[in-house]
């Protein structure tokens, strides 16, 4: 009974089930930052000068250490998953409003006037013209959300046991079981990356207007006079 | 300087600008008391140097600019109390790097203001597939998306985004300054070309006062500062500039301009000259005195092959490659003196080769003739420049 996939039973979970739990407690709270940004980015887009203070007071809550977040929630969610994703879902936040706003302003101006001179209402330009063309760099910062929320569940094994993958690094101490360990580390791992696999995948199925330069080189670099600029992240594809 | 606007009416007026004043909060005035009857169905330029509010006056017209002090009418209406995106709707617009929506395909993006305007997806689509065979474009275009087309097609599916929903009026802010000269002379003419067809009331915005030349019906000059210096059509500009600053502006080669609204037309060609190769000895002799240095020789079709001196002909040895080179010909009648002159300026031997629209030879003519004519049309131009002008030549040359 010591193999690798023989999960502690005080962990009420298979494998899989933990794999589940761990993707839940990490993606929740991004998609909750998202929903959250999308109207907050807009804002700091709209008014110009909101943009510093946010951006201030979110790095503020950034350098906030997990823990400290979870004991001072305690009081209030309990040892709770809840617990675990307040603090991932103010993380994600922190990334992706900078993600969203500068993916929204780096949409040329003269794509922003001609959509204004067509007739254009602010709200429809922000739905149809502006978050389109910023998909590439939202989806630049959910990666880093979402990989960044994916490690830091495993520290919620510390508030009563919530940090689904991770609650296998303190049975591995508990137990005497350093496979368990191992058996979190890389799951997570993989995990993480096949997260930030799908994330690349979505990009590429939402973006057929980008220019794909790594595919097709020569020929395509002299059919195009401006390309678009890359998202960084193009790089370690 | 306010009442050039009062002394020609060419044709209804569709756009009036009534004394219009853009002042910006830090007191920097953009526009300044300008007023303007932008004529129905022809194109009217704004030029003038950077910083002349000639962007701001065409951002004025669809309110994306709203002006300080007066006001702008649309077929009599005041434009401040329509609807702004109604209003915009039923303005093209195409600027610079033709400012197209990257995410979406050719076809989508041209069928944009169809779409808002509630037509159906597929009848968006087939009257953009429309437009683009209008603007020359490959239907084949139509899937890809705006990175796959080079900067001159990008314009054109500005061009044709901006007539999808068959607006009367059509404003252009510098849209073909961006692209290389021969694009540019393309899209210009196909400008022209696209104009007499549809007839749109066309507001179009340059820095570049040949483009001004070339393209517009009238030409509104703005100086530094927001004001109008001269609102005239181009051959009254050219041969009448209202002051320094216009003459300065039209640049130093106006004299040569000008000679684009002169038509070649009234060139007398000398037909005598003009020998075919397979001429036999005695064609080549009898055409020796015809008072020109040089005989043209022409292929078996009629065709300029070059200049050989009369001596130097020998009846059945002619080799084109000995000829002299006759430079680019000018088209009788179609082109403009200024084209005629260009040429004999550029032929070795000072005559210019007229052809016919087949590009057969229909005569030559010396450096001397076209200065007559040119003196005659300035003759003539001074009696009728109270009257009617004569339609610029240009328009009609490709």
């Amino acid at each position: 009974m010591n193999g690798f996939f023989d999960i502690p039973s005080d962990l009420q979970h298979s494998w899989l089930g933990l794999i589940g739990l761990h993707v839940r407690e990490a993606l929740l709270p991004v998609l909750f930052g998202l929903v959250l940004a999308l109207p907050l980015a807009q804002l700091c887009i709209r008014f110009r000068w909101l943009y510093p203070p946010v951006l201030w007071v979110t790095t503020v809550l950034y350098a906030v250490p997990s823990l400290a977040f979870f004991v001072v929630l305690i009081d209030y969610t309990g040892q709770t998953e809840l617990t675990v994703m307040i603090p991932l879902g103010v993380y994600s936040l922190v990334v992706l409003v900078p993600a969203i706003v500068d993916g929204v302003r780096s949409v040329p101006q003269e794509t922003l006037a001609a959509a204004t001179a067509m007739g254009f209402g602010p709200l429809r330009r922000y739905v149809q013209v502006q978050l389109p063309i910023a998909v590439p760099a939202i989806i630049a910062g959910l990666r880093i959300a979402v990989v960044s929320s994916v490690s830091l569940v495993s520290v919620g094994t510390l508030i009563g046991n919530q940090g689904a993958l991770g609650n296998l690094l303190a049975d591995a101490m508990f137990y005497h079981r350093p496979e368990l360990a191992v058996n979190s580390v890389v799951t997570t791992a993989v995990l993480a990356i096949v997260l930030d696999a799908l994330l690349v995948g979505l990009r590429v199925l939402l973006t057929p207007w980008m220019p794909r330069a790594a595919r097709r080189k020569p020929k395509a670099a002299a059919a195009r006079p401006e390309p678009a600029p890359l998202a960084p992240e193009d790089a370690f594809n | 300087m306010h009442n050039f606007c009062q002394t020609r009416r060419v044709f209804g007026a569709l756009i009036r600008i009534d004394s219009v004043t853009k002042r910006y909060p830090d007191g920097t005035v953009a526009v300044d008391r300008l007023s303007l009857e932008i004529p129905d169905r022809s194109i009217t330029v704004l030029v003038g140097p950077s910083g002349c509010g000639k962007t701001t006056t065409l951002r004025m017209i669809n309110r994306m600019v709203e002006p300080s002090e007066g006001t702008i009418l649309l077929d009599g209406r005041d434009i401040a109390r329509q609807p702004v995106n109604t209003l915009r709707r039923s303005m093209g617009y195409v600027i610079q790097n033709a400012g197209l929506f990257q995410h979406r395909t050719i076809v989508d993006n041209i069928a944009t203001v169809p779409r808002m305007l509630g037509w159906g997806k597929e009848k968006a689509r087939s009257r953009a597939r429309e437009l683009m065979e209008r603007v020359g474009l490959d239907a084949a275009l139509g899937k890809r998306y705006p990175y796959q087309l080079s900067g001159g097609q990008q314009q054109r599916v500005g061009v044709a985004r901006a007539l999808a929903a068959d607006p009367p009026v059509l404003l252009m802010d510098e849209p073909f300054s961006a692209v290389d000269p021969v694009v540019r002379k393309g899209l210009q003419e196909e400008l022209l070309r696209i104009q007499s067809e549809l007839g749109k009331t066309i507001v179009f915005v340059t820095h570049d006062i040949d483009e001004a030349v070339k393209l517009g019906t009238m030409v509104a000059v703005m100086r530094t500062g927001g004001r109008l210096a001269q609102f005239a059509p181009p051959a009254e500009l050219l041969s009448h500039p209202a002051d320094d600053f216009v003459e300065d502006f039209l640049g130093a080669d106006r004299g040569m301009r000008r000679l684009s609204f002169f038509p070649s037309g009234g060139l007398e060609l000398l037909t005598t000259p003009i020998v075919a190769i397979d001429s036999t000895a005695e064609q080549i002799a009898a055409r020796d005195t015809a008072g020109a240095p040089y005989l043209l020789v022409t292929d078996m079709e009629g065709k300029p092959l070059g200049w050989g001196e009369p001596g130097g002909l020998r009846a059945g040895d002619i080799r084109p490659e000995q000829l002299l080179p006759h430079g680019r010909p000018f088209v009788a009648g179609t082109e403009s003196l200024r084209a005629a002159l260009d040429c004999a300026v550029l032929s070795p031997t000072g005559w210019a080769v007229a052809v016919d629209a087949e590009g057969r030879a229909a005569g030559v003519v010396s450096q001397q003739t076209i200065g007559e004519a040119i003196r005659g049309a300035h003759a003539e131009g001074r009696e009728t420049d109270q009257g009617t002008r004569a339609a610029p030549v240009t328009k009609v040359a490709r």
